[in-house]
């Protein structure tokens, strides 16, 4: 008999950390837990060489405690050892009462129910950790690559003491890299379950004749209004402020919305703007931390105007809302932007004479209230006269209200939307990602 | 002595029968996050995060692997996954380093505080934080009246097989209060904080009342203030914004694992080349800038770095003259530029890079009065709103939440939305006057690195005053 996979060692002793939590709750108490697990492998690569290999094992368990009204949440790392874990388990139940008995009653409480069960697996194959280099490395000899490998399975699942659990487990990786040319660089992902040395070779290749088109002069473009192209990257990352506090209920209801005027009808978008949360994408478990199942399909934006925020269960409690299967922090997970139908061949062309950005950098928000977001262009990013690339730009900040760029500006959207997977890996990786096209727009504000 | 003592020789012996040298950084911190917001206490976590990442060093190549079982039979099992990946990593190795890149020292460290968190009870932290909130209650307009509480208790025990062992314990607080004031279509949010290596005797109700009063009433200022002017003028940095401006463009292009290009994929790269130290001027004869671990109450104070090396005050920038970079042993061997001890990680199952620490604005000798006493027509600002600086670290745009004009040497109207933006080289020579009473400002939130990681670091600086900045407001 083989040993079993990390999958099944961390279900099997969920399922009894779980058990014996619920055996030990007392009347009146319910708890919720939450599981966050991962065996990852971390390559860092500059200059087509290893930086830093970590190989990552954890399991990290929540558990959120409900008693008299109040209410506590304990996390604590996992040892993966059965009388080790079940006594900190147990500790942890232990501090949410004595911590519960000290706490003023939680008016917002949202009460636990059993909001179903569900179990979605996704098996991929991975490399091992030589052949995986070699496969990395080896198509792009030659280039100065400065890259990022993350792979192995992610675990996401949640029970409550109502009967209720979810399972998510996926095995999967994305290789994030850049290539550089001296100071100048193109950037690119390749995500997948299955290493596929033909799809990661097509993917260089790309990268490759982008940076080529980088080595034409270099053009220095004052500030000023530019009409603009945002590659499908770039314009990601511009409607991605919205998950900033833009399409949170709460935040609304708490004075912090840059979507303030958006949501009571003063201001529209485009009407060529419509935003779903889109879990058919396949990108993000449907459950949230309380287990509730968000729909397959909620319209954020539509032809402009805002369709709905994004409204937690507590929130929805506090200011009388209804709930749409938000998470806690009212963030989308899987934001899903509707093509429209400017073909890539036509994008140069529509474009005429202004700049195509392929990235955008660091971007905030930077008068909130008018929506307004600063950031800088980065990577393979262009001037264009005449429907021609002439040559890479230097770097321009810039600064814009999402109400100005994506409303009366917005020229037109790209036919196809590109997925970006979730990329972020701070303490652990993250699930999740967007779908976007490119946009044109109109008089984008550059200003330094 | 942690419990993990016992296992490590016996997982360190295993090591070494098949590399030349290995290493266990073992972490443990527990981290709880109190949140009051209108009156009503809705968040109470706690989260206790223990492991230990298991080090190697083969074929001049370091590799590591992290496990949370931290039994012998654990932490060998994660050795041997370290073992692997490395010896696949090291033909294809960017540098070649060796053991002395791994200093074997031993001590211990035990941040300043007053009084041990583990003392401080949660009654005691409710009540400030209730009180806090309860202090902003005025008008209608006050929608949002927030308190938060983060305590932090970390433990880092490095253990090597040359016989190094350092131990260091650290208590750490983030209060923070925030007012947002709205009516119609217009929102202004005030906020203040007190960060660093402290203990329960930041829970003091009094004083956190009155900074509690304070911004809710500036809160409401702003809600009834003209926008920011926009043009060219000098410009006074208060402690608070300070922070941001060396961190943004002093702490990170100075990093010299960002200089080598390691993080060219994410954060970015430098304007500052290896060539530059020693000779570039980095800002006017005022701007003298430290690394300083060893100031007490900042949050990246401590005795040892992650790779064990002692840790000492140095001087990156004198009389505006870059001098050194923010880079540990590894980036040193590999630039030949000096640097500091600053290999840092941010948790048990992250390896270290080069982080800032405490990066520190030296005092000069002026009054905040006399460098308001030297503007004509300008601007003060507080309290950081807005961060955005290019992947180079040059052209940056910050914004504040509180500002006062300044006419003819004297503090005028409150103005809303100020912002500013500028190069940093250039910005910094415009440094024109520093003050001589500086503040410890810090943030927890620090990210960087692939693995991304967040790490806690401190600023400290008084206000400084900046000739003919591009300041505006926001949108009309």
């Amino acid at each position: 008999m083989s040993a079993p996979s990390f999958s099944q060692a961390v279900a099997a002793h969920f399922d009894q950390l779980c058990a014996l939590l619920f055996e030990n709750l007392r009347s009146g108490e319910d708890v919720n837990v939450n599981l966050a697990a991962e065996e990852t492998l971390f390559l860092r690569l500059n200059n087509n060489r290893v930086r830093q290999n970590t190989d990552v094992r954890q399991s990290l368990l929540s558990l959120r405690f409900h008693g008299g009204g109040r209410s506590v949440e304990q996390t604590l790392t996992l040892s993966s050892q059965p009388a080790q874990d079940n006594a900190a388990v147990l500790a942890a139940l232990a501090r949410c009462r004595s911590e519960a008995a000290v706490l003023p009653p939680d008016p917002f409480q949202v009460l636990m129910h059993n909001h179903g069960s569900s179990r979605e697996e996704f098996t991929g194959k991975l490399l091992a950790p030589e052949a995986l280099l070699q496969a990395i490395v080896g198509p792009a000899a030659g280039c100065d690559m400065v890259g990022f490998y993350a792979g192995g399975t992610v675990i996401r699942a949640n029970r409550n003491s109502k009967g209720q659990n979810h399972w998510f487990a996926t095995d999967n990786f994305f290789f994030d890299y850049s290539l550089y040319d001296g100071p100048k660089a193109v950037k690119s992902v390749y995500a997948a379950a299955v290493w596929d040395p033909a799809d990661w070779q097509a993917n260089l290749v790309r990268s490759k004749a982008s940076l080529a088109l980088l080595q034409r002069p270099v053009q220095n473009i004052l500030p000023g209004a530019y009409r603009t192209y945002l590659a499908p990257a770039a314009f990601g990352d511009l409607v991605g402020m919205m998950g900033w506090g833009a399409l949170s209920a709460a935040s609304w209801k708490q004075g912090r919305s840059p979507f303030k005027k958006l949501t009571e009808k003063e201001r529209r978008l485009s009407p060529l703007l419509s935003i779903d949360e889109n879990f058919s994408m396949g990108l993000a478990p449907r459950f949230n931390d309380l287990g509730e199942v968000a729909p397959e399909r909620l319209p954020l934006i539509e032809a402009g105007a805002l369709a709905h925020l994004l409204v937690s269960s507590r929130s929805a409690k506090e200011y009388g809302l209804q709930a749409n299967g938000a998470s806690g922090g009212e963030s989308p997970r899987a934001l899903d932007v509707a093509p429209g139908i400017l073909a890539a061949s036509d994008v140069l062309a529509a474009l005429g004479t202004g700049l195509y950005l392929s990235n955008l950098h660091y971007l905030n928000w930077s008068d909130p209230v008018s929506a307004r977001v600063t950031g800088m262009t980065r990577y393979a990013c262009f001037w264009v006269d005449g429907g021609e690339i002439v040559g890479p730009i230097n770097n321009l900040r810039w600064d814009e209200s999402l109400y100005d760029a994506l409303g009366p500006q917005l020229l037109a959207l790209g036919s196809e939307a590109e997925i970006s997977p979730e990329t972020g890996t701070y303490g652990q990786r993250n699930l999740g990602g967007m779908r976007s096209p490119g946009a044109l727009i109109e008089g984008f504000n550059f200003t330094l | 002595m942690t419990s993990i003592s016992h296992t490590v020789p016996t997982a360190l012996q295993f090591a070494c029968t098949q590399v030349p040298w290995a290493a266990v950084r073992y972490g443990r911190e527990c981290t709880t996050h109190r949140v009051v917001r209108n009156d009503v206490a809705q968040t109470n976590d706690t989260s206790i995060d223990e492991g230990a990442m298991c080090e190697v060093l083969l074929d001049g190549h370091f590799g590591y692997a992290a496990t949370a079982d931290l039994s012998a039979a654990g932490l060998q099992a994660a050795f041997s996954r370290a073992i692997e990946t490395t010896r696949a990593s090291s033909a294809r190795k960017a540098h070649a380093f060796a053991a002395r890149q791994r200093p074997a020292f031993s001590g211990s460290y035990r941040s300043a505080r007053t009084r041990d968190l583990d003392t401080t009870g949660l009654a005691e932290i409710m009540d400030c934080l209730l009180a806090a909130t309860a202090a902003m209650k005025g008008v209608d307009t006050l929608v949002n009246r927030m308190a938060h509480a983060m305590l932090v208790q970390t433990q880092v025990d490095y253990f090597t097989s040359a016989g190094a062992h350092t131990a260091q314990s650290f208590d750490m607080v983030s209060l923070n209060l925030s007012a947002t004031a709205a009516q119609g279509s217009e929102s202004q949010t005030r906020s203040w904080s007190r960060t660093g290596q402290w203990g329960g005797e930041v829970f003091a109700r009094e004083a956190t009342v009155q900074q509690a009063q304070r911004i809710a009433a500036e809160a409401l200022a702003l809600l009834g203030a003209p926008n920011c002017p926009s043009g060219p003028m000098d410009l006074v940095l208060m402690p608070d914004q300070m922070m941001l401006q060396i961190h943004e463009s002093i702490g990170h292009p100075l990093e010299l694992d960002r200089i080598l290009g390691d993080e060219r994929n994410f954060a970015g790269w430098s304007f500052v080349k290896p060539d530059d130290f020693g000779r570039l001027r980095y800002g006017s004869e005022l701007m003298n800038i430290s690394f300083d671990p060893t100031r007490l109450h900042e949050f990246a104070s401590y005795a040892y770095d992650d790779g064990g090396n002692p840790a000492t005050k140095e001087m990156l920038i004198e009389g505006g003259i870059l001098k050194r970079g923010l880079g540990a042993l590894e980036s040193q061997e590999r630039s030949g530029i000096p640097g500091v001890a600053n290999f840092r990680a941010a948790s048990w199952n992250r390896a270290p890079i080069d982080r800032m620490a405490n990066i520190n604005l030296e005092p000069g000798t002026a009054s905040l009065h006399e460098l308001i006493g030297q503007v004509e027509r300008g601007i003060l600002m507080h309290t950081n709103r807005s961060w955005s600086i290019d992947d180079y670290r040059n052209k940056f745009q910050f914004g504040c939440e509180y500002a006062q004009l300044i006419e003819d040497g004297r503090l005028g109207a409150v103005v809303r939305n100020p912002n500013y933006r500028g190069i940093t080289v250039d910005f910094w020579n415009r440094l024109a006057g520093v003050g001589r009473d500086d503040e410890v400002h810090g943030t927890p939130y620090c990210g960087k690195g692939e693995p991304n990681q967040i790490i806690r670091v401190g600023h400290a600086s008084p206000p400084c005053l900046f000739r003919g900045v591009e300041v505006f407001g926001g949108q009309a």
